[in-house]
C-alpha cells in the first residue's frame, strides 16, 4: 500500500524517527515547562527573572537557529569545558540529542506560559481550602492544584504538541534520517521531488490526525467532572 | 383583515428541539396601538417578538407586516425562513427593533451608529442622515454625546441611543425586548421616560417588558403568555383588575 | 568568545535580515489579501463553501513549513507543463518560491484566525444589523469584518512572529535570509556561535519591535472600546 517505489519501508522508518524525537522533545519540554512556570511564580526575583528570559528569548528566535546553534554550539562549548580538563578529542553530538535539547527548550518556553497561566486561572480559595482543613502546601500543589492544572493546560499543550510534530522536520536540517532526509534521499534517487514531498506531507497529516484524536481522547477524560475550563 | 393592521401574526409555534416554545399564537396590532406583552420569563414572549422580524424562525404560522405577508418556506432545520431576502430585508427596514442589551456596534460613534441603517439600507446621504439623526439624538437628549463611543455611556444612555438608531429609519412598528431589563434601577426611568414621549406621539408599539405600572400607563392592550399560550387579552383595566384567567391573577399578585 | 568576527561580518548579517523583513512583509501582505476571503468562506454556513477552505486550512497547518516549501521549490520542478510555462522564470528562483509557500501558509493561519474573529463578533450586534434590514454583504462590509478586524490584532501580531521565525527555513533552499547569511558566513569562519547568536539577537530585536507595533496598532484600533470594559 505505502510502497512509494520501494522507499515506503524507508519512509515510514523515518517516520519511527520522527515519532522518537516528538516525545522525547515533549518529556524534555514538560520538565522544562514546568520547572520555569514554576519559577516564573515563585518569589526568588533570580529564578523568575531567569525564566521570564528563557522563555522570551526562545520564543523570539527561530526553531531553526536554535536546532543550529544546539547542535554546532553544543559540541564546541563542551570541547571548551573539555579542553580545561586537557581532553583535545573532537566531541560531537548527534542530531537526535540536539534535536530533543533544542525542540524540548522550544517546547518548554512555550509550555511555561500556558502552565503559568493555569496555574494563576486556580482560584485562591481552593488553597485557602486545602489550608483550612490543614494540608500541607505540597499535599496541596500536587492534590488540589495540579490536576487541575493538568486539565486547564491540556488544551494549550495539545496544541503546542502540534508545532512541536511539525517542527521536528527541522532536525533533517542538521542530519536526522527522520522523514524529511528520509524523503530527501528518495527524491534524489527518483527524481519525483513531487511525489514525495507529497507522501512526506501525507505522513506528517496522519501523525497531526492521531495526536488530535489522542489529545481530545484525553482532553475528554480529564473533563470527566465537569466544571468550566 | 391583516391589510389593515399594522400588524398580523396568525399561529405562531416555535419549538426548539421537542420543547414548544410558543403555541399558536395569533396577534393584530393596528395603527397607534401600544401593546404590552407580560409574563413569567419562559412564557415564550421575547422569542415572540423576535419573531415578528425573523430574528428568530417560527416553525409554523404567517406573518404580515403593515399589509405584505412574508414570503416563508421550510427551511433544512424545519422551521419557517424566509423565501425572499429582499422582502426580508425591506420589512425589517420597516420594523423597528429595540434590544435588550442595546447592541450598539462598539466600532462606531453614537452618529455612526444611528446614520448607518439611513445611508446603507435606505439609500439616504449622509447630509440628509445627519441633519436627522442629530435631531433624534436631541430627543433622546444624547446631542452633546454624537462623537462619542458607546463605551463610553451608560447602559441607559446606550439604550436611548439604540431607539435613535430604530427611529432613524423611521419605522412602521417598534418592538422593544425588555428594552430595560439590562439596566440598573436608577437607570431605567429614562428610557421609559423615552419610551413614554413615543407612545403620545402615537407610534404603533410591542413591548415585552417586566414593568408593570409602565405597561398599564402607556398600552391600550395587554396579552399575557403563560407557557406559550394567550392566556389573558384586553385592555389595561381589564388584565390588571379582573384577569379572567387564574394563572394572569397568580403572576400579577407576584408582581405587586 | 570571538567578538571581531562578529564585527566583521555584521554588516553582511544585516544584509540578511533586510532579506528576512523582505520575505516576511512581501509574504505576509500577499498572505492577508489571500486569508480574507477563505476566512471568509470557512465562515459561511454552507458546508460545500467551507469544506475547500477547511481542508486548505488544514493541510497548511497540519505539515511542516519545510515540506511545503520543498514542495513548491523542488515539487512542481517535475512537471514539464511547468517547467515550459512562462511563470518558469520565477518558478524556479528560490526567492519567489520561499514567498509562494510562506505566503499560502500564513494566509491559512491569519485565515483561521479571521474566521475564530468573525465567530467572536456578539451576536446582538449581527441581530441589529439585520433588524434594521441590512443585507448579507452590508453586515460583512459594515459591522462584521469592521469589528472582527478590530479583534484580530494580538492574534495576527503572534501570527507575524511565527511568520518572522518561519522565514529563517529560506535558507534551506539557498536564500541568503538571515539565517541563511548566518550559515554562509559560518561555513568561512568555523565560528558557529558566535555568528549564530549575533544573528538570534537580530531575530530577537526584529520580534520586540513587531511586539511593539501590534501593541500601538492594538491600542489604536481599539482606543474607544477600552474604557468601559
Amino acid at each position: 500500500m505505502f510502497d512509494l517505489r520501494g522507499f515506503g519501508d524507508q519512509l515510514l522508518q523515518g517516520a519511527a524517527i520522527t515519532i522518537e524525537l516528538a516525545m522525547a522533545s515533549l518529556v524534555v519540554g514538560l520538565i522544562l515547562g514546568t520547572l520555569a512556570a514554576t519559577a516564573r511564580l515563585s518569589d526568588n526575583k533570580v529564578a523568575q527573572k531567569i525564566a521570564t528570559l528563557y522563555s522570551n528569548v526562545i520564543r523570539g528566535i527561530p526553531e531553526l537557529l536554535t536546532v543550529l546553534i544546539i547542535y554546532f554550539g553544543t559540541a564546541n562549548l563542551l570541547m571548551a569545558i573539555a579542553r580545561q580538563f586537557g581532553y583535545d578529542e573532537y566531541i560531537e553530538i548527534g542530531p537526535f540529542t540536539a534535536g530533543v535539547i533544542a525542540l524540548g527548550l522550544t517546547f518548554g518556553a512555550y509550555a511555561s506560559e500556558v502552565l503559568r497561566g493555569a496555574i494563576i486561572a486556580i482560584p485562591k480559595g481552593q488553597r485557602e481550602a486545602g489550608l483550612s482543613i490543614g494540608m500541607s502546601p505540597v499535599k496541596i500543589f500536587f492534590r488540589i492544584i495540579l490536576p487541575q492544572v493538568w486539565k486547564l493546560a491540556l488544551p494549550g499543550l495539545g496544541n503546542l504538541f502540534l508545532v512541536l510534530l511539525k517542527d521536528t522536520a527541522l532536525v533533517s536540517v542538521v542530519g536526522l534520517h527522520d522523514i524529511m532526509m528520509k524523503t530527501r534521499e528518495a527524491v534524489s534517487y527518483s527524481k519525483e521531488p513531487f511525489l514525495f514531498y507529497s507522501a512526506a506531507a501525507f505522513l506528517y497529516l496522519s501523525l497531526t490526525i492521531v495526536s488530535m484524536i489522542f489529545i481530545h481522547y484525553m482532553e475528554k477524560r480529564t473533563n470527566r467532572w465537569g466544571g468550566r475550563a | 383583515m391583516p391589510e389593515n393592521s399594522a400588524i398580523s401574526l396568525k399561529n405562531i409555534h416555535k419549538s426548539f428541539g421537542d420543547l414548544e416554545v410558543l403555541k399558536g399564537i395569533d396577534l393584530q396590532a393596528h395603527e397607534h396601538d401600544v401593546i404590552s406583552i407580560i409574563g413569567s420569563s419562559g412564557s415564550g414572549k421575547s422569542t415572540f417578538l423576535r419573531c415578528i422580524n425573523l430574528l428568530e424562525t417560527p416553525t409554523e404560522g404567517e406573518i404580515w407586516i403593515t399589509g405584505e405577508k412574508l414570503a416563508l418556506s421550510r427551511g433544512k432545520s424545519g422551521d419557517l425562513e424566509s423565501a425572499d431576502h429582499k422582502q426580508l430585508a425591506h420589512l425589517r427596514s420597516r420594523v423597528g427593533f429595540v434590544f435588550q442589551n442595546f447592541n450598539l456596534w462598539p466600532h462606531k460613534t453614537l452618529i455612526e451608529n444611528v446614520i448607518e441603517g439611513p445611508t446603507q439600507v435606505l439609500g439616504q446621504s449622509k447630509d440628509q442622515a445627519v441633519a436627522y439623526a442629530e435631531e433624534l439624538l436631541a430627543k433622546v437628549g444624547l446631542s452633546e454625546r454624537k462623537d462619542f463611543y458607546p463605551s463610553q455611556l451608560s447602559g441607559g444612555q446606550q439604550q436611548r441611543v439604540a431607539i435613535a438608531r430604530t427611529l432613524a429609519m423611521d419605522p412602521q412598528v417598534l418592538l422593544f425586548d425588555e428594552p430595560t431589563s439590562a439596566l440598573d434601577p436608577e437607570l431605567v426611568g429614562e428610557v421609559l421616560g423615552v419610551m413614554r414621549d413615543l407612545a403620545c406621539e402615537g407610534r404603533t408599539m410591542l413591548i415585552v417588558t417586566h414593568e408593570m405600572a409602565f405597561a398599564r400607563e402607556v398600552s391600550n392592550k395587554i396579552m399575557f403568555l403563560h407557557q406559550g399560550q394567550v392566556e389573558e387579552f384586553g385592555s389595561p383595566e381589564q388584565v390588571f383588575e379582573n384577569p379572567t384567567s387564574e394563572r394572569c391573577r397568580e403572576f400579577l399578585s407576584t408582581i405587586y | 568568545m570571538d567578538f571581531e568576527v562578529i564585527v566583521q561580518y555584521f554588516p553582511r548579517l544585516l544584509q540578511g535580515a533586510i532579506t528576512t523583513i523582505e520575505l516576511v512583509v512581501v509574504s505576509g501582505i500577499i498572505g492577508s489579501l489571500l486569508a480574507l476571503p477563505i476566512g471568509l468562506a470557512r465562515h459561511s454556513h454552507r458546508l460545500w463553501l467551507k469544506a475547500i477552505p477547511y481542508a486548505y486550512i488544514f493541510f497548511f497547518r497540519g505539515t511542516p513549513l519545510l515540506v511545503q516549501i520543498f514542495l513548491v521549490y523542488y515539487g512542481i520542478a517535475q512537471f514539464e507543463s511547468i517547467r515550459e510555462s512562462s511563470l518558469w522564470p520565477y518558478l524556479r528562483e528560490p526567492y519567489w518560491c520561499a514567498i509562494i509557500a510562506f505566503s499560502l501558509n500564513t494566509a491559512a493561519y491569519t485565515a483561521e484566525i479571521l474566521r475564530g474573529a468573525l465567530g467572536a463578533v456578539p451576536r446582538g450586534e449581527v441581530e441589529a444589523a439585520k433588524s434594521i434590514g441590512m443585507r448579507k454583504v452590508q453586515l460583512y462590509k459594515r459591522i462584521m469584518l469592521p469589528r472582527a478586524l478590530g479583534m484580530i490584532m494580538p492574534a495576527y501580531g503572534n501570527e507575524v512572529i511565527l511568520m518572522l521565525k518561519g522565514s529563517a527555513l529560506a535558507s534551506t533552499i539557498t536564500l541568503l535570509d538571515l539565517t541563511g547569511m548566518a550559515r554562509t558566513i559560518i561555513a568561512r569562519t568555523y565560528t558557529p556561535i558566535e555568528i549564530f547568536l549575533a544573528a538570534g539577537v537580530i531575530y530577537l530585536l526584529m520580534s520586540m519591535v513587531i511586539i511593539q507595533l501590534f501593541r500601538i496598532l492594538e491600542q489604536r484600533s481599539n482606543r474607544h472600546m477600552e474604557v468601559a470594559r
